[in-house]
């Protein structure tokens, strides 16, 4: 009798899932299933399990995490279609601004002022910015990076709005935990959102008219409009950032339109890999508890931090998650033959 | 109804056109067809000269007011999405405004709209072609895709740029009957054509271009007979069937 030998050849594992079309995907059994949703689901679970075995310091560093991600996930969305911003700090300066005025002035609670502000940024946002929606590349992002200095400056030589004191004293949240999970949910929900509506049919035409805005126009799409609109939403997810850290810290001044929050979203994106919305928001996932990590070395830290950024665009200039996608889906198993 | 008058590429070009007629435009490289193209559908503004439209004067409009009244265009160098599936390139038309109201409110699925559409011109539904992404397809699929694309905002002008240019023989023998059928359900159609054999079996006038300026109008075989128009094409004959 011959003897069989087993051979074994390596197979993909998104061999079976991805069928020939890019858009179609069967899925046959439960290993399948695994293989799609492990990779979502492990995160979220991560991050809403992580507030719980953290105390204090850390969660405020989840919290602040949470935040720098929102500006990055608006960050990215803006950049679908086409309009590269150097000035999140905007968009978040406007919500903590507007939350922080209700607030000390009116002292409603942030079950209001929230929403108000998640709204009203966006108004102001889309206000401010679409009589320059014209300008594209760096044009648009010059005007972008002067617009929270020119809210700086302003506050700071007129004194309204508390000036540069600012207005302290705020309402804080109820407790710890409604600001966490308000937090984590927050920036869970966008990152989902984002993710489902940039790939239907009103992200499609986002992305084409970054792609070619000609062909877009020809279309009968008035692109002013559709970028306007990509500018409200933008807006109103930072100015929740905004208005969050606003009652976070009981306290709003002029430092919420400072650069921080212009680089630290866009560093983010860089790092994590635009385009996908995963990647800003994995990219300060790991940013922003690095730079607390390195607090303890004092003067060293920014340029340890630098150095590491500098370090991953060079080495992966795709970004992270891009690079994860891509190794993630070219997993092998092996499989018997003959 | 188009009027034009003194641009520097177009220069004193006047012509009108009545609900469902074929006008086709020819001249040689440079007379300015594409631009005066650009100028009825909004991409370049007129220095002077006027664009009327059902009685109504569009000069100057953005592209996408103008597409959205129905004067919709193909470009001669196809500009298409080419990271998306070929069918999803028809959704953004799909999405305007304009197709919104035709509809009535209760369109279908887009996709199904899209896959139809590309069916009517030549991509077989039930291949992978439709479904493909528009960057791995062959140039002449890809100036189908953007006829399909056009034809996704139910025109009432249809203004073709070279629609031919880059297409095989076969794929002109398929395309041209679609344009054809278009015409007789009632679409007005501009086509500029450099393939005057083909050109001159559908379009019921011709006008002709040269260095800006308009150098005769009328039926083809008017036209081919001009002298200045024989100068211009450097006395190539053409057999008018």
């Amino acid at each position: 009798m011959a003897e069989v030998e087993a051979r074994y050849r390596k197979k993909r594992l998104d061999r079976g899932i991805k069928a020939r079309a890019d858009t179609i995907f069967a899925i046959a059994s439960y290993r399948d299933i695994l293989y799609l949703l492990l990779p979502r689901a492990l995160p979220v679970i991560l991050l809403l399990v992580l507030p719980l075995l953290f105390k204090g310091y850390w969660n405020k560093v989840i919290i602040y995490s949470c935040m720098i991600g929102l500006l990055a996930l608006s960050w990215d969305f803006l950049a679908s279609c086409g309009l590269f911003s150097l000035g999140q700090s905007l968009f978040f300066g406007l919500g903590a601004y507007v939350a922080g005025t209700l607030s000390y002035y009116f002292h409603w609670s942030p079950i209001f002022t929230i929403p108000i502000a998640v709204l009203g940024g966006g108004l102001l946002s889309a206000g401010l910015l679409s009589p320059v929606l014209r300008l594209r590349g760096v044009y648009f992002a010059m005007v972008t990076l002067m617009m929270p200095l020119l809210f700086m400056k302003m506050i700071e030589t007129t004194g309204l709005v508390g000036g540069s004191h600012g207005l302290s004293s705020l309402t804080p949240f109820p407790n710890e935990w409604v600001a966490i999970y308000l937090a984590v949910g927050a920036f869970l929900v966008c990152l989902f959102v984002f993710r489902r509506a940039i790939n239907e049919d009103y992200g499609l035409v986002l992305r084409a008219i970054r792609d070619d805005d000609r062909a877009v126009m020809s279309a009968a799409i008035n692109i002013y409009w559709r970028k306007t609109q990509a500018l409200f939403v933008a807006g109103a997810v930072g100015g929740f950032a905004g208005a969050f850290m606003t009652h976070h810290y009981q306290f709003v001044g002029m430092s919420v339109f400072a650069l921080d929050y212009s680089i630290l979203p866009l560093a983010a994106s860089a790092l994590g890999g635009p385009g996908t919305f995963a990647g800003p928001a994995l990219g300060s996932m790991i940013l922003v508890p690095l730079s607390e990590a390195l607090r303890a070395l004092g003067g060293l830290r920014i340029a340890l931090y630098c150095f590491i950024l500098i370090l991953s665009v060079i080495a992966l200039p795709e970004g992270i998650f891009h690079y994860i996608e891509r190794k993630y889906h070219q997993f092998e198993r092996l499989v018997r033959v003959g | 109804m188009k009027h034009f008058g003194g641009v520097q590429a177009v220069h004193d070009v006047s012509f009108s056109l009545r609900r469902g007629e074929f006008l086709g435009i020819i001249g040689p490289n440079g007379s300015g067809k594409t631009t005066l193209v650009n100028l009825i559908t909004g991409f370049v503004r007129p220095d002077s000269g006027k664009i009327i439209y059902r009685g109504k004067n569009i000069t100057g409009k953005k592209p996408y007011t103008i597409a959205g009244l129905g004067i919709v265009r193909t470009f001669q160098m196809v500009r298409l999405f080419y990271n998306l599936p070929a069918y999803k390139n028809l959704i953004i038309p799909l999405s305007s405004s304009r197709v919104k109201k035709l509809r009535g409110g209760k369109y279908g699925e887009r996709d199904d709209v899209a896959v139809d559409l590309l069916d009517d011109m030549g991509f077989e539904r039930d291949s992978f072609v439709p479904y493909k992404l528009a960057g791995s397809l062959p140039h002449g699929y890809l100036k189908r895709l953007d006829l399909a694309r056009a034809m996704a905002l139910r025109p009432d002008l249809l203004i073709l740029d070279e629609l031919f240019s880059g297409m095989a023989m076969s794929e002109v023998a398929s395309t041209l009957p679609l344009i054809e059928k278009f015409h007789e359900e009632g679409l007005t159609i501009i086509m500029i054509e450099h393939r005057l054999k083909e050109l001159f079996r559908v379009v019921d006038r011709v006008m002709v271009l040269n260095f800006g300026e308009k150098i005769a109008g009328g039926s083809p075989q008017e036209v081919m007979s001009t002298e200045a128009v024989k100068k211009a094409y450097l006395g190539i004959e053409v057999e008018i069937g």
